[in-house]
């Protein structure tokens, strides 16, 4: 059987400075209007738990680095390995001329894992859904 | 890269396949003997159907005495959830509901 763990990367050009930046992926309002309800607080060994309308991911602070660097664990317990997600996100924050280059790194995959979210995909999108409509409510 | 999907895709079309292979992911382990007593068919055909699930990773058996026990494994499913592309849209619309938020912020 193939064990290779696989990782997600997605990378975006940010038109902003990555002190601002850093202040959306690390207040808990201001989490709550781009990811999900929480409890974060950036302290490594800091556990806190991000919250949908489908279910919810633990996670634990494992590295902060003011302006470059945070890494959390994203876990999903499930009694059926197939869908128990133990994985580790980290986005690091490079400046560039015109703001900041984002990216995401999410591992711990393994391949014969099932989307971890289980039956969760229509309440992914719904979740998308509710909150591209809060959004477009306060532009 | 198509078989896999090929094999699991035809051996889950047959309805009693289907329905033998649910009752297994959601009973647990059954003999072929229990199995048959819901089945509506005889034990040949359940025989038969569960060696065609076992062909295709579905299911596995375990002899114990005269008895052989078979179980889901949900595992042989993986290949048809492309879970890396699901995760990977939903970083991508995060991302996107990360730049409206940053644009509404001030500096």
């Amino acid at each position: 059987m193939n064990t290779q763990i696989r990782t997600v990367v997605v990378e975006r050009e940010i038109a902003h400075p990555p002190e601002k930046l850093w202040r959306a992926l690390t207040q808990p309002h201001l989490i709550a209007e781009w990811l999900m309800r929480n409890d974060f607080a950036p302290v490594i060994g800091h556990k806190f738990t991000l919250s949908g309308d489908w279910g919810s991911v633990e996670c634990d602070v494992l590295a902060v680095e003011p302006g470059k660097t945070l890494t959390y664990t994203w876990n999903h317990p499930h009694a059926d390995p197939a869908f128990d997600l133990r994985s580790v996100v980290s986005f690091t924050l490079t400046p560039t001329g015109s703001g900041t280059l984002l990216r995401m790194e999410q591992s711990g995959f393994r391949p014969e894992q099932k989307q971890a979210f289980g039956g969760a995909r229509h309440g992914w999108e719904q979740n998308f859904t509710n909150l591209e409509r809060v959004l477009a409510e306060l532009e | 890269m198509t078989e896999p999907h090929d094999i699991l895709f035809r051996t889950l079309a047959d309805p009693t396949r289907r329905a033998l292979f649910e009752r297994l992911c959601r009973e647990g382990e059954k003999t072929v003997g229990a199995l048959t007593a819901k089945a509506g068919v005889s034990q040949p055909v359940v025989s038969k159907h569960l060696g065609l699930l076992k062909q295709a990773g579905l299911v596995r058996d375990r002899h114990e005495g005269r008895q052989t026990h078979y179980s889901a494994q949900l595992s042989a499913l993986a290949p048809l959830v492309d879970w890396t592309g699901q995760m990977t849209r939903f970083w991508e619309s995060r991302f996107d509901d990360l730049e409206n938020l940053l644009r509404r912020m001030d500096q």
